[in-house]
């Protein structure tokens, strides 16, 4: 990617308009960062990251950081997997380091698009659990006030945070994430909270747990 | 001679109302008849005043079209009818957080209020036969378009919680007590969320065919199926990639009308075509549906089908559910017995016999009468 540390790209997602920040420029498989729920982009590479070989990116999930804010609200995590799916075809495969909602992100990405996720690390952050699967939820909320437009979007974190997140959904994008030709190992659970889709993905092959963050990254990096 | 919406010319140009026959000549464009109309004597009953509003809101019925951000207006003329339909009396926009919603009212605004819901990929006006019988009957009857659907905006995300959240925007414009609800298919679905997180806003519910079960889930084993899940979201990635870009493929109304029957096939054509006239708009070349062509039919999620009968089984207000027993390519694929153990308390469900998904369209009196005694 010709781009320089400290820019940000902006890519179409339909109507929606993505920041993708440029947190390093290098060569060889590229880091993208997912943040958390109602989070955005840091401006420089996490301490976490600092030793990965490669470039490292980071992406605004719609309705966040420097991304635009659709109105209405309507999110789901389908549609922030398609986030990461514009980024990833436009950086040609990347390797996902996801926070809190960006973990859960990162794992439907691995499971979606096997080709081009070299490896997913989850972490702790906020948006990680999600909501519950049995409830009906609405809210009589009609209107955001002076908040609409801004970022974060008060419809993502309404929305998002009661996303329902089955048990045996996650099994199935975990299962997916080894078809792929970096089948081995592609998603490591490191986070300390473990909500029932971590649980359940837990039992899957293919996924690694028991390594911190900065170990799974050396990990993938050394493939 | 044409008809205009539910009245007829009845010799080439007299248009008749209550009151007067208006003369306008046949061959003059769609302005200069609404011109010759104005000019004539005004009504004076309030049902001569409504047929009126009606013969004004046919000939200058129209399609909007936008040119390089500039909305342009062009009339229609030598529409479609179909017998019994009405468009609706009144119609507005609801600001529902930035999304404007097309908002559309049948009968007496005195009336109680009664909230009729579409389903997927449908839109207000397929209520056009439905609606005047339940205003005939004393109510003031509102439906809408859903987000993407009709004339309603299109938006960069669709998802239950802001269709429900759209209803009751609408809802709320109306009253803040509790109204009865129609709803058909997915609309029936979302409302059966709705009545059960916020009993307080449904004093009766009415479902048409929208009662989703586990039955449309292939057999297939659990390999398999992850392996069909692939494919569903690799498609549904891969159209994301386009969406900025896609577009409605341009048909004669015939056209249009053609292609929904293949997903409606029980329908009469006529009745295709009307909708045509209400659900789509003219362009340059030719006829396109307004559903946004960012939508897809289908799709993966987390959703499970039976998440719906869960809360449909807790309901507490009086609930009639309404099912086909002919299967269709729009509709859930439910069987009556898949529901039994799924009504409420205060429920009963009815099956229709020899009737597809859209029971209300196939069969608006015996359907209207039932619900009529339901919600009386």
């Amino acid at each position: 990617m010709s781009t320089t540390a400290g820019t940000t790209q902006q890519l179409v997602h339909n109507k929606v308009s993505l920041a993708l920040h440029t947190l390093r420029v290098g060569s060889g498989t590229p880091l993208l960062l997912l943040h958390g729920l109602g989070e955005h982009s840091p401006s420089t590479v996490p301490e976490v990251a600092a030793r990965w070989p490669g470039p490292i990116y980071a992406l605004d999930f719609t309705g966040h950081g420097q991304s635009s804010v659709p109105a209405g609200g309507g999110y789901s995590c389908e549609i922030l997997l398609a986030d990461v799916d514009i980024a990833l075809r436009h950086l040609g495969g990347a390797c996902l380091l996801g926070r809190g909602i960006g973990a859960y992100i990162a794992l439907l990405a691995a499971g979606a698009r096997p080709e081009l996720v070299h490896g997913a690390v989850l972490t702790d952050g906020p948006g990680l659990a999600g909501g519950a699967t049995h409830i009906s939820a609405v809210t009589e909320i009609a209107t955001v006030g002076d908040r609409s437009g801004h970022t974060p979007d008060p419809w993502a974190l309404i929305e998002l945070s009661r996303d329902a997140r089955p048990a045996n959904y996650a099994s199935t994008f975990a299962r997916l994430s080894v078809t792929g030709p970096n089948n081995i190992d592609p998603i490591a659970v490191c986070c300390v909270v473990r909500p029932p889709w971590i649980e359940a993905i837990n039992e899957e092959p293919g996924v690694m747990t028991g390594l911190s963050a900065q170990e799974a990254l050396e990990s993938y990096a050394a493939r | 001679m044409y008809s205009l919406g539910t009245y007829v010319v009845l010799d080439p140009g007299i248009v008749r109302t209550d009151d007067d026959d208006v003369v306008v000549d046949d061959d003059e464009p769609p302005s200069k008849k609404l011109e010759t109309i104005a000019k004539a004597p005004k009504p004076n009953t309030p049902h001569s005043k409504y047929l009126w509003s009606r013969v004004r809101k046919n000939i200058t019925n129209h399609t909007t079209r936008h040119f390089g951000g500039r909305r342009v207006i062009q009339p229609m003329t030598n529409l479609p009818s179909f017998p019994g339909a009405q468009r609706p009396a009144r119609s507005y926009r609801t600001d529902a957080d930035g999304v404007s919603i097309a908002t559309y009212e049948w009968g007496n605004e005195s009336d109680p209020p009664l909230f009729l819901v579409h389903g997927g990929s449908d839109f207000a006006g397929t209520y056009d036969v439905f609606a005047p019988i339940m205003a005939a009957a004393g109510y003031r009857v509102i439906s809408w378009d859903h987000r993407g659907h009709g004339d309603s905006d299109h938006t960069a995300l669709y998802g239950w919680d802001a269709d429900i959240r759209d209803a009751l925007t609408v809802m709320s414009s109306i009253t803040n007590k509790a109204a009865p609800v129609v709803a058909h298919s997915k609309g029936g679905a979302l409302m059966l969320q709705l009545a059960d997180a916020s009993p307080y806003r449904i004093s009766k519910l009415v479902n048409i065919d929208g009662m989703p079960s586990k039955r449309r889930m292939p057999d297939a084993p659990d390999h398999d199926q992850t392996r069909m899940m692939a494919g569903e979201i690799t498609g549904w990635l891969d159209f994301r990639h386009e969406a900025a870009l896609a577009y409605r493929k341009p048909g004669s109304l015939h056209d249009l009308a053609m292609r929904r029957g293949k997903m409606n096939p029980r329908l009469p054509i006529e009745w295709l075509e009307y909708l045509v006239t209400i659900g789509a708009r003219q362009d340059d070349d030719g006829w396109r549906w307004k559903l946004d062509p960012t939508m897809r039919f289908g799709g993966f999620g987390p959703w499970r089908p039976e998440w719906t009968l869960l809360r449909m089984i807790a309901l507490g207000m009086p609930f009639l559910g309404l099912i086909g027993t002919i299967d269709e390519p729009m509709g859930w694929g439910t069987r009556p017995r898949d529901l039994v153990p799924w009504i409420p308390r205060n429920g009963r469900l009815e099956a229709i016999h020899d009737v597809g998904h859209f029971v209300h369209i196939e069969k608006p009196n015996e359907v209207s009468t039932m619900i009529l005694e339901f919600l009386s």
